[in-house]
């Protein structure tokens, strides 16, 4: 009897196991392929890793799963060459079969990248790539690219404008010498020209110049301002080799000179110096402060705008996904409903525009040495001063007039106060 | 010389069993094998030039960068050689890039050893700065998108294996053309410059002039694997003409084995393996890589092509054991 017992006993919790197992087979059978591009070697290599952490720290809180789906999260090295890019793209479509491919770094990545969505029919999701032309004149080339992050003269239509409520009249210009500077310095052009000031000087170091001497003496004497726009280790050189030269005039730039990811490693010559972009580590709500504090526990350093994109693109993934029940609607589908959300992020809010560009708030941001969140150290943070709310891509300009001149580049728009 | 049928039969047969097996592999690897076999034609032009006749160039990019360029602006500006005419920008890429050969040539050729090295570094650069500035041209930083593949007759070169067979045929034509070519009295002449310029000069060949040659026949073969890696690619950018490609050329001949053709192939292909394919599998790839360089360069002098060259010395070393006090005799001189 006992023995009978038994085995009734065990096939029940054999059935039993079975019905569970299979219900969690069927619950695992979405699988959500996201094929990522990051410079893991190279120079931008530490980019890379503040992009691959924001968006792995928003798969690891919701334990690989988004909106009901299994992530399989595939990261490959793209080197920061945009021909390597393409090349790993396609092994992730076509060996690994990703449902979407998202990342790329550099500007030229971008423009490598999408059209690889383009031909092969494959999503792509933008966090950082900033290349103006990609969401502006070259839109309907790409229509599977849709961008979670910025346009390259986004933050600059309102920080023109703010220079001119500054008082400024004369501004110079000095700005890395590729397509990421000719735009972010082009658009500050543009809006700071249009409500009345001059730039009256534009100087181009080359990319990943180390010694500015001799580009700074050449700075005019009757400037008001000076904006600057570097990247990398570019950031760090220009304003202690400015200060030591002896400059008195305020400085401000594009977000890149002051982001978090230069922040820590930059000493007191830059406060007080003023950027905009569409993320600030310091943005003072009860969400970043999460944010920030758990990044900085996890990876050790505060997160710079590469590591909260990456992060927030993941959440948009998420929200699609959790609308489609986790079953992935295809890439125009996707487009189609993540450009219709809305979305609560730690930047703030966010939409998308009819040309998938983020419409978003742009911080006016100076470095200042505080203390935050909690922390015990004097740090350099770049404190919101300012905060220009829903900021499309063509800023306070019309659409139309916009996309109808050229591409910001290094003579457009033309130095006209120059002499 | 007796050796030599038989080489041929094995490349021959190489090549048989690539063109084989790799179009039955996954695209990825379709790709890979494509990517490594059109820029395997500039490294045997890098060849031409360093093992064969003793010059090693650092600006072998300049000419897979003209070549690049040139297809990819009449494609998207002209819409040009996206049909048969495809065959007209093969010619125009080799014609154009020899011509610039010819034009560095002049100023390069008078030099020789690290001089040499220094200036057509210098003229690399120079075609750089071009791409880099000419924005209106060459799109500046972002590069040129080459967004069409050439259709015509039933061939269409957007379909990978169709791409595939293509460079191929290309690459094996590029292979038979050079062997041609360095087994030609004239590039006996060539080996001759390489191994005593000076005993050249007074038999009363026109060094200067075989050299000049040469290089220009090197450009043009760097153009041909421009016009091909611009279809394979899609994307052509300055980083395509940087120091970094023509040193990786370099590389690429030394590690396979210089002074012998296929070597630099072989090395292509590793280079190409470890760098777009190991490093999608490990994240260490960047060490592998390296340990090939320093081991081949500590273990192997004559690259991996010498290696059947090492385990006969070993061979004969084991056997004059034997037959102590046998005169050493000299080996068959492997270049380089």
């Amino acid at each position: 009897m006992t023995k009978v017992l038994h085995r009734t006993a065990g096939s029940l919790m054999l059935i039993g196991a079975f019905v569970a197992g299979a219900g969690v087979e069927s619950k695992a059978a979405e699988e959500l392929r996201i094929g990522y591009l990051a410079p893991t070697t190279g120079i931008f290599a530490q980019v890379g890793k503040d992009m691959v952490d924001g968006f792995k720290m928003y798969l690891d809180q919701h334990k690989d799963v988004l909106g009901g789906a299994q992530v399989k999260f595939i990261v490959e090295d793209e080197q920061g060459r945009p021909d390597t890019a393409v090349t790993k793209a396609k092994k992730l479509i076509l060996q690994d079969k990703v449902h979407m491919i998202a990342g790329g770094l550099l500007a030229s990545t971008g423009y490598a990248l999408a059209p690889v969505s383009t031909a092969e029919k494959v999503l792509y999701v933008n966090p950082v790539a900033a290349a103006d032309d990609l969401t502006q004149r070259d839109f309907s080339k790409y229509p599977f690219h849709i961008r979670t992050g910025w346009s390259s003269s986004q933050p600059s239509h309102p920080f023109g404008q703010w220079a001119c409520e500054q008082g400024y009249k004369k501004i110079v210009a000095i700005g890395a010498d590729y397509a990421f500077g000719y735009e972010v310095v082009g658009g500050f052009q543009r809006a700071f020209e249009a409500c009345g000031g001059q730039v009256i000087q534009k100087i181009w170091p080359p990319l990943n110049t180390k010694d500015f001497g001799p580009y700074i003496p050449t700075i005019k004497a009757d400037a008001d301002a000076i904006f600057s726009l570097m990247v990398g280790p570019m950031s760090l050189q220009f304003p202690k080799q400015l200060a030591a030269s002896g400059n008195k005039k305020p400085v401000i730039g594009g977000g890149t000179s002051y982001d978090e990811f230069v922040l820590p490693a930059m000493g007191d010559e830059v406060i007080g110096h003023v950027s905009a972009l569409q993320y600030s580590a310091a943005i003072d709500t009860p969400r970043n402060a999460e944010f920030v504090k758990e990044y900085r526990a996890k990876y050790g350093k505060v997160p710079s705008y590469y590591s909260e994109t990456n992060y927030t693109t993941a959440g948009m993934i998420d929200q699609v996904l959790a609308k489609n029940q986790g079953k992935f609607p295809g890439a125009e589908e996707f487009i189609k409903q993540l450009a219709a959300m809305k979305f609560d992020t730690i930047r703030g809010p966010v939409t998308i525009d009819e040309m998938r560009n983020p419409v978003q708030n742009i911080y006016i941001k100076k470095v200042e040495k505080k203390k935050m969140f909690g922390y015990d150290k004097d740090e350099l943070w770049n404190t919101v001063i300012k905060t220009y709310p829903n900021v499309n891509q063509f800023g306070q300009f019309k659409k139309d007039e916009f996309l109808a001149t050229p591409v910001y580049s290094r003579d457009f728009p033309p130095c006209k106060f120059c002499n | 010389m007796t050796g030599q049928p038989l080489k041929i039969l094995m490349v021959a047969l190489a090549l048989v069993v690539i063109a084989v097996i790799v179009p039955n592999t996954n695209s990825f690897v379709i790709l890979l094998f494509t990517r490594a076999l059109a820029f395997a034609i500039l490294v045997m032009s890098v060849d031409i030039l360093l093992g064969y006749t003793g010059l090693a160039s650092l600006g072998q990019a300049a000419y897979l960068g003209v070549g690049a360029y040139a297809t990819a602006i009449l494609a998207t500006k002209y819409h040009i050689g996206l049909g048969w005419d495809f065959l007209l920008v093969v010619l125009f890429g080799i014609l154009l890039s020899a011509a610039l050969a010819a034009v560095f040539g002049l100023l390069a050729i008078r030099a020789s050893g690290v001089y040499f090295l220094m200036i057509t570094l210098a003229l690399g650069q120079c075609v750089w700065g071009l791409a880099y500035r000419w924005n209106s041209l060459t799109g500046g930083d972002n590069g040129i998108n080459v967004r069409e593949r050439p259709k015509f007759g039933g061939l269409d070169f957007g379909n990978e294996v169709t791409f595939f067979f293509v460079v191929f045929g290309f690459f094996a034509a590029s292979l038979l053309a050079m062997y041609t070519l360095v087994h030609s009295p004239f590039g006996r002449s060539l080996l001759g410059i390489r191994e005593r310029e000076l005993r050249m000069k007074i038999l009363g060949y026109n060094t200067w002039l075989h050299k000049y040659i040469a290089f220009i026949i090197a450009g043009g073969f760097g153009g041909l694997s421009g016009v091909l890696w611009a279809h394979t690619a899609g994307i052509v950018s300055p980083v395509n003409v940087e120091l970094t490609t023509s040193v990786d050329a370099l590389l690429m001949a030394v590690l396979g084995g210089a002074g012998t053709l296929v070597g630099g192939v072989i090395g292509a292909v590793i280079v190409f393996g470890l760098r777009e394919y190991l490093s999608t599998i490990v994240p260490w790839w960047q060490y592998v890589l390296g340990g090939v360089y320093v081991l081949t360069i500590f273990y192997l002098p004559t690259g991996l092509m010498g290696i059947p060259e090492r385990i006969r010395q070993y061979r004969q070393r084991a056997g004059q054991k034997d037959t102590a006090k046998e005169p050493t005799r000299e080996l068959k001189a492997a270049p380089h």
